[in-house]
Formats: structure tokens, sequence, C-alpha cells
């Protein structure tokens, strides 16, 4: 329901300004959308009509000739930090220990996961963190000390919980997982993430 | 039998050689490397599979030497390579594997059941006849050029439709293939991944499929390693032997076109 009246927004937009080449608010090709409802089904948690349900962002990252520094890229990623929610009470900090756990962790909303499988965060999947973790990929930039680097003050602790909240806002088509805006990691979750990035006693900022 | 028994040995020193290599230093490392490298398993399910492809089975008794995978009835040589590609009998373009599931239908009379509910080989059960039969098919191409012309209208609409599956980004992650497979020099964990945009990582990669898996101990083809990718890009399950997972064979045959093809090869 906010997803449809969400996309009115983008058609409206879209008439205003008069946008030109593929814009976000188009569905994808029916016969591509059917080859695909054909071709995959439900499983686990993952449901195949929440799947085709592309947003916004999606639909956007999904073209082959994709424009990321376009109009309507800079558009989304005013919407994506809009769309941020800070913590309430302004406590971004939880306990790194745990937070290194959720970021070995690449389990969760896989077909073969069940509902009651606490999805983790993969970050060593495409980060470098801790240094003695050696398994470490490189789709992403090495976080290696990074609150170290950076200082803890309150805006970067601010700014590194929207990037985890919504990378959009930051990378239009970014790799990286919506964890807060998707729902994937919770609050408690990412604060505990957070700890491992940016408390300096995680061994992170060694 | 006496095959089935080298084959258990085989699989469970290359098993200790798995569990060695987790638990040891680098010298165990390279011991575990130098052990894979006397030879590959994938030859004995490339034997199997030659002799199954020989066999006389199903409710009409025959062999599968009249199948036609687009060379003629009975060419396996040189077939791997030129695949998927549109087949006139049916109006259709296929991959080897929905090719296999049709020629056991048509010529064996077994049903759409009997050849799609066992794909690939779980732990510890018996190993699945497509893995075999894909296996030797695969090995009769090595050596030769991938070809894959794109001259029939069908096969431009799967390679059409197969570049926005690579291009889909969609579900809880919004990933897509193009997610891990659009860059150089990349990893996950300590995982290399090729760059499907890249000609030449297109060809070695595509090159080596079906592989034998060491993590698995089974020789997988390329409909389970796209089965997996999808798992894990959070997709919902890819139905067996679609038309979905020809599309995307077909885009990814492509960017590899004109690569010597060097399989079953041998994977992590």
């Amino acid at each position: 329901m906010k997803i449809s009246r969400l996309s009115m927004v983008f058609i409206a937009i879209t008439l205003i300004f008069g946008l030109t080449g593929p814009s976000a608010s188009e569905d994808i090709n029916p016969e591509f959308k059917d080859l695909l409802r054909e071709g995959l089904r439900t499983k686990g948690s993952v449901q195949l009509e929440r799947f085709l349900s592309l947003d916004a962002t999606q639909k956007f990252c999904s073209d082959s000739n994709v424009n990321i520094n376009s109009d309507e890229a800079g558009q989304l990623m005013s919407k994506a930090l809009q769309q941020i929610q800070y913590p309430a009470d302004g406590s971004y900090l939880g306990d790194w220990t745990e937070g290194e756990k959720i970021a070995q962790s690449g389990k969760g909303l896989r077909f073969n996961d069940t509902n009651d499988t606490e999805n983790g965060g993969n970050c060593y999947a495409c980060h470098q963190i801790r240094k003695d973790e050696l398994a470490y990929g490189t789709l992403g930039p090495s976080l290696y000390q990074y609150g170290k680097l950076r200082g803890y003050s309150d805006e970067v602790l601010r700014y590194t919980w929207a990037k985890i909240f919504n990378p959009q806002a930051f990378l239009m088509c970014s790799n990286m997982p919506r964890y807060g805006h998707n729902g994937i990691l919770t609050v408690k979750q990412m604060r505990n993430i957070l700890a491992l990035l940016l408390d300096p006693q995680s061994p992170v900022n060694e | 039998m006496i095959r089935r028994i080298v084959v258990t040995v085989l699989i469970s020193v290359f098993w200790c050689g798995q569990l060695f290599a987790e638990d040891e230093t680098a010298a165990g490392i390279q011991e575990y490397r130098d052990l894979l490298s006397d030879g590959n398993p994938a030859e004995l399910w490339v034997l199997s599979g030659e002799e199954l492809w020989f066999t006389s089975v199903g409710p009409k008794g025959t062999s599968l030497e009249t199948c036609d995978l687009g060379k003629g009835p009975g060419v396996v040589r040189g077939a791997y390579v030129e695949l998927p590609r549109y087949f006139p009998d049916v109006k259709k373009v296929m991959d080897l594997e929905q090719r296999l599931i049709h020629c056991r239908m048509a010529i064996q009379g077994l049903s759409y059941s009997d050849v799609t509910s066992y794909p690939f080989t779980k732990t510890g059960q018996e190993t699945s006849e497509i893995e075999m039969l894909v296996a030797f098919i695969a090995s009769e191409s090595r050596g030769m050029h991938m070809n894959i012309p794109l001259e029939h209208a069908e096969e431009q609409k799967m390679f059409d439709l197969g570049e926005q599956i690579f291009y889909f980004r969609a579900g809880s992650h919004d990933f897509g293939c193009i997610t891990c497979h659009s860059g150089d020099n990349r990893r996950v964990r300590l995982q290399e991944l090729p760059n499907f945009r890249n000609q030449d990582q297109a060809r070695k990669t595509y090159g080596s499929w079906p592989a034998y898996r060491v993590s698995a101990g089974e020789v997988r083809t390329m409909q389970h390693r796209l089965y997996d990718c999808f798992r894990q890009q959070r997709f919902p399950e890819a139905i067996y032997g679609h038309d979905m997972i020809t599309a995307l064979i077909m885009f990814l045959a492509k960017s590899a076109d004109g690569g010597v093809y060097n399989a079953p090869a041998m994977k992590r």
C-alpha cells in the first residue's frame, strides 16, 4: 500500500518534469516478468509475488544502461535520505561482540532459511573489518580501523547509521543491501554493527 | 560394481583431503592442492554418463543414441559448445539439460517427473543421472571453441531475456547477477568472482562448467550453479529446466563466445 502510494508520487513527478528515458515508474516488461513468474516459485519465506513487486530503486537499478548521475537518480537518493529512521533515543552503539557475530553471519531470507532464522549482515562477505579475520571479500571498501580513521563524533555515528540503513541515499545502485530500509536487520542489530565499527574498544579500532 | 568402489574410495580420499586443508597450515593446503591436481574425479562421472547414454532404459527400452543434441541424431561430439540453441522439432531454444529432458521423455518414454525430480545429487544419496549425462556430453566438447551465433530470432530473444535477468536487481537484498559479476578483481570472502562483462573472464568461467565441486564431492551442472546463485541472491527458488534459466545460460554462453571450452573442470 505504501509502495503503491510512492509509485503514484513518482508517476506525478515524471509527468510534471517530463523526464525521458527509462523511468522508475515504468513496470518491468511484461514478457520478462511472466518468464520470472513461471521460472521461479515461492519457497520458505521468499514470496514470489512480493519479489516481483519491485520498488522504484530496484526498477531504476535493473536497467542495463542505468545512469546513476541522472536527475531521476538524484531524486531517488534524496527520497532515500529523507526516509532514513535514526534511533529515537539517539543511542547508536550496542555491543561490538554481538556486532561481530552479525557481521560473520550470512544467514537469513534465503529460500532454504526458516522464518525464525536470525538474519545476518554478512559484512565480511564484502568488507575487511577486523584484522584477524582473513576471509573477507573485496566488493566493498575495507572497514578496518573505521572509527580510528574517522573519529567518533556524532556526525560520523549518524552518517554510518544512515549508510547501513540505506546505502542508496549516498550511492545510487550501490551493491550494498538496504539493511534498515528493507528490514533486514533490527535496530538492535544495527546498534551492534555500529559498535563493531565505532566503539573505541572494538578490535576494529585497535 | 568395481567403478562404484573406485568412486567411493576416491571420493573418501578427496573428502579427507578437504578436512585436512581446513585444519592444517599452508603446507597442508598445498599438499591438498597437489593431491587434487593429480586428476579430476569428474572423469568418473564422464565414464558413468557415457555408459548411461548407451544403456537402454525406460518404458520404450531404448538408449539415447538417437537423441539429437543439435548436431544430428546421436552426435555428442561438439554439441555442448553450441548450446543453448533453437531446436526446430520443438520450436524452442533449449539448453543441454532441457534437451535431455526432451530426449528422455520422447525417446525413452520416461515421465517428466522421472527426468526432472532429482537433478542435483543430495549428500549421501545416489548420484543424479543428469549430472553423469551432462558430464559425459560436456567432456565431448573439451578443447573446442564456444560457438553461439544467435542466428535464429528465438535465440536472440532468449539472449535478450537472459541479459535482462543478468541486470535484474530485486528481493530483500536488491541483489542480482550484476552485484557480484560486473567488476574486476572482486571476491566474496575468499572466493574470486568472474566479471561477466569481461569477455576473457566470461570465457574462462563459462568454459569450466559443469565442474567437480570439491566442497560438494559432486559434479554440478550449469543449472545447479545458477540455482545456487539465485538462492544466495535471495531470489525465490528456480524451477529446474525452465526457460528462465535457459535464457540466462544463453546470455552467459554468448558472453563466452569464441572461448576454448575446458570442462568438466574442478572447483572449490
